[in-house]
C-alpha cells in the first residue's frame, strides 16, 4: 500500500534530501576530523569529564521524566478539552521555544530566584534556595525542553482516530479510564518520540542553565557548559568533549530506539 | 582567511567610492583623516568595555558620516578564537595580554598598545545585605558567591588576587564572563562576587563595590589593535587612535578604568 508507482525518491526531492544531510552532517564531520585523538585518552581521565556527563544524563533525564509527567496531560488539554482560550494557552506553551535560553534563565531568577516571586516565600518560609543547585539544572532544561514534548504529545493526539475514545466512552468508560486504556497506548510512538527530543533538548541545554544555575563542577557544571568553559582555553579539550556528549548521546538514542521503536516503527 | 580578504576590499571600496562621491574628493592627504572613512567598522571588545566603547562608537560615528561601526562584545577569550578562526574584525581590545598574545601570535594582531587597566573589586547588592567586607567574606560557606571560571580572564585575576590574599573562595557558581557575575549581583541572587572596579560602575545603583587591597598585585591591563586582516584598516587605525587619545582616555577613566 505504501508504494503507489516507481519506488525510488524522486529527483525534486532526492537534490534537497542530499543537501540537508550534507548540511547537518559535515559539521560534526568537521569535529570528528579535527578532533585530537591522541589527546582522548588523558581528556577522558580528568575527572571532570565523568562527572559533567553523569550530570548531563541525569539531569536531562529527571527533565525529561518531569516533562512527562506535565507535559503529557497538558497536551491532552491542548488537543481534546474544549476549554475556551486553548489557543492562548498554546502559545504561551510554545514561548519558551522562540525565548533566548539566557532569557529564560534570567526570568526563572525573577520567579524562582531567592528574591523571586515565588523563590522568596520558599526561602524565607522554607529556608529552600533553589537557584546554583542541581534542582535549577533540572528546572532549567525542564523549562527549555518541555514545550518539544507537548507539541509532539499534542500533534499525535490530533492525529489519533478519536473514534476508539467514542468507542470506549460507548461501552461505559470514563474519561480517565478511556485516557489510561485506549488513548496513551495510542499516542505512546508520538509520546516517546516527543521524549527523545526533549530529552536531546534537555541535554544540549547551555543559556538557561548557566544563567539559572551557574556553573559549579559537580552540581551545576553539565557537559555543554564544560564544553564553552573548555572552549575558551583550550579549543582542542572542547572538541574532545563535545565529541563524548555526542556518542554518548546517539548510542542513548540508537539503544532507546531499538527498544521502543523497533514494534511500532511509525514515529521517529 | 585569504579567501575572505578580497570580498571585504571589495566591499570596503565600493562603500568608500559611495561616500566618496559626496564627499570633499578623492586628493585626500594620507593617513587616516575624519572625512575619508567610511563603511563598515567591526570592534571585537571585551565585555567589560561595553558601556564606554559604545559611548565611543557613537562619538567616532558622529564625527564621520557614512561610517558604521559594529560592536562584538564578549568574553576576551571568545572573541579571541572567533579573530583566529577568520571572524571579519577590524579592531580586537582583550581585557587582558593573554588573549591579545593569541591573537598576535596566529600574526592578525598589529602592534598591540595597552589602553587602559582594570583592578578588580567585591560587588554586592545594593545595602550589602549580606555584610561583605573584604576578601575573608567570599571563603563563608553560608554565603552564596560568584567567581568567574578561571578559563576566563576575570577568573584568571580573580585566583591571583585570592592567592595573593591567602584567600579559600568558596563559590556557589563559576560564571562564563564578569557581566554574568554582575548581573546575578544585581538580581540579588548571589550575596557577593569578584568582578572589577568597572562593573560596578556600569552597574549604577544596583549594586556597591568593596576594595580590596590586594587587588592593586592584580591590576589588568587591556590591550587594543587594529587587525592584520582588517576589512577597513583606515576606519580600524582611526577608531584605535581615538581610544588612545585624550578624549578616549577621559572616557575610559571615568567608567571606572586607569588609564596610563
Amino acid at each position: 500500500m505504501r508504494r503507489r508507482g516507481e519506488p525510488g525518491v524522486p529527483v525534486p526531492l532526492l537534490v534537497p534530501a542530499v543537501l540537508a544531510v550534507a548540511f547537518l552532517a559535515l559539521p560534526l564531520a568537521g569535529l570528528v576530523i579535527r578532533a585530537p585523538w591522541g589527546e582522548l585518552g588523558p581528556q577522558l581521565a580528568g575527572p571532570a569529564v565523568g562527572q559533567a556527563l553523569r550530570l548531563s544524563l541525569v539531569s536531562a533525564t529527571a527533565a525529561t521524566g518531569l516533562s512527562l509527567v506535565l507535559g503529557v496531560p497538558l497536551a491532552w488539554v491542548l488537543a481534546r478539552s474544549q476549554a475556551r482560550g486553548r489557543s492562548v494557552l498554546r502559545a504561551l506553551v510554545t514561548v519558551p521555544l522562540v525565548l533566548p535560553p539566557v532569557v529564560g534563565g534570567v526570568a526563572l531568577f525573577l520567579v524562582l530566584g531567592r528574591q523571586g516571586i515565588v523563590g522568596r516565600w520558599l526561602d524565607q518560609a522554607l529556608g529552600v534556595t533553589i537557584p546554583f543547585t542541581t534542582t535549577a539544572v533540572v528546572i532549567a532544561e525542564t523549562f527549555v525542553a518541555m514545550p518539544f514534548l507537548v507539541i509532539s504529545v499534542e500533534g499525535a493526539l490530533r492525529a489519533a482516530d478519536a473514534r476508539f475514545e467514542d468507542a470506549a466512552a460507548t461501552l461505559g468508560a470514563d474519561r480517565w479510564t478511556t485516557f489510561r486504556r485506549v488513548t496513551l497506548p495510542l499516542v505512546a510512538p508520538g509520546i516517546a518520540a516527543g521524549a527523545v527530543l526533549c530529552w536531546a533538548r534537555a541535554l544540549g541545554e547551555f543559556g538557561a542553565t548557566i544563567t539559572f544555575a551557574g556553573n559549579f563542577p559537580g552540581t551545576t557544571q553539565t557537559m555543554p557548559l564544560a564544553v564553552y568553559l573548555a572552549l575558551q582555553q583550550d579549543p582542542d579539550a572542547a572538541i574532545v568533549l563535545s565529541l563524548v556528549l555526542l556518542v554518548v548521546s546517539v548510542a542513548t538514542l540508537l539503544l532507546l530506539r531499538d527498544r521502543w521503536f523497533s514494534r511500532s516503527g511509525a514515529a521517529a | 582567511m585569504s579567501r575572505r580578504a578580497p570580498l571585504g576590499t571589495v566591499l570596503v571600496l565600493l562603500l568608500a567610492g559611495c561616500g566618496g562621491s559626496a564627499g570633499d574628493g578623492a586628493a585626500a592627504a594620507p593617513g587616516p583623516s575624519a572625512a575619508e572613512v567610511g563603511g563598515p567598522l567591526t570592534v571585537f571588545a571585551a565585555a567589560s568595555l561595553t558601556d564606554v566603547f559604545t559611548d565611543l562608537g557613537e562619538r567616532f560615528e558622529a564625527d564621520r558620516p557614512g561610517l558604521d561601526v559594529q560592536f562584538n562584545f564578549a568574553g576576551s577569550s571568545a572573541l579571541a578564537t572567533q579573530v583566529t578562526q577568520g571572524a571579519p574584525a577590524d579592531v580586537f581590545a582583550s581585557a587582558n595580554e593573554a588573549q591579545m598574545a593569541v591573537v598576535a601570535d596566529a600574526g592578525l594582531a598589529d602592534d598591540p598598545q595597552v589602553f587602559a587597566a582594570n583592578v578588580p573589586q567585591i560587588a554586592v547588592p545594593a545595602g550589602n545585605p549580606a555584610g561583605v567586607t573584604g576578601l575573608a567574606d567570599l571563603g563563608r560557606e553560608e554565603l552564596t558567591i560568584a567567581v568567574c571560571a578561571p578559563q576566563v580572564p576575570c577568573g584568571a585575576a580573580a585566583e591571583d588576587v585570592l592567592a595573593a590574599a591567602g584567600v579559600t573562595a568558596a563559590p556557589d557558581t563559576l560564571e562564563e564572563d564578569v557581566r554574568a557575575a554582575l548581573t546575578k549581583v544585581e538580581l540579588g541572587e548571589v550575596d557577593a562576587a569578584l568582578v572589577y572596579t568597572t562593573d560596578v560602575t556600569a552597574a549604577g545603583d544596583a549594586v556597591e563595590g568593596i576594595d580590596v587591597p590586594e587587588a592593586e598585585q592584580v591590576v589588568n591591563e587591556y590591550p587594543i589593535a587594529a587587525l592584520a586582516d582588517a576589512p577597513n584598516p583606515e576606519a580600524a587605525a582611526a577608531f584605535v587612535e581615538l581610544v588612545r587619545s585624550e578624549e578616549g582616555q577621559q572616557a575610559l577613566a571615568d567608567a571606572g578604568f586607569r588609564v596610563p
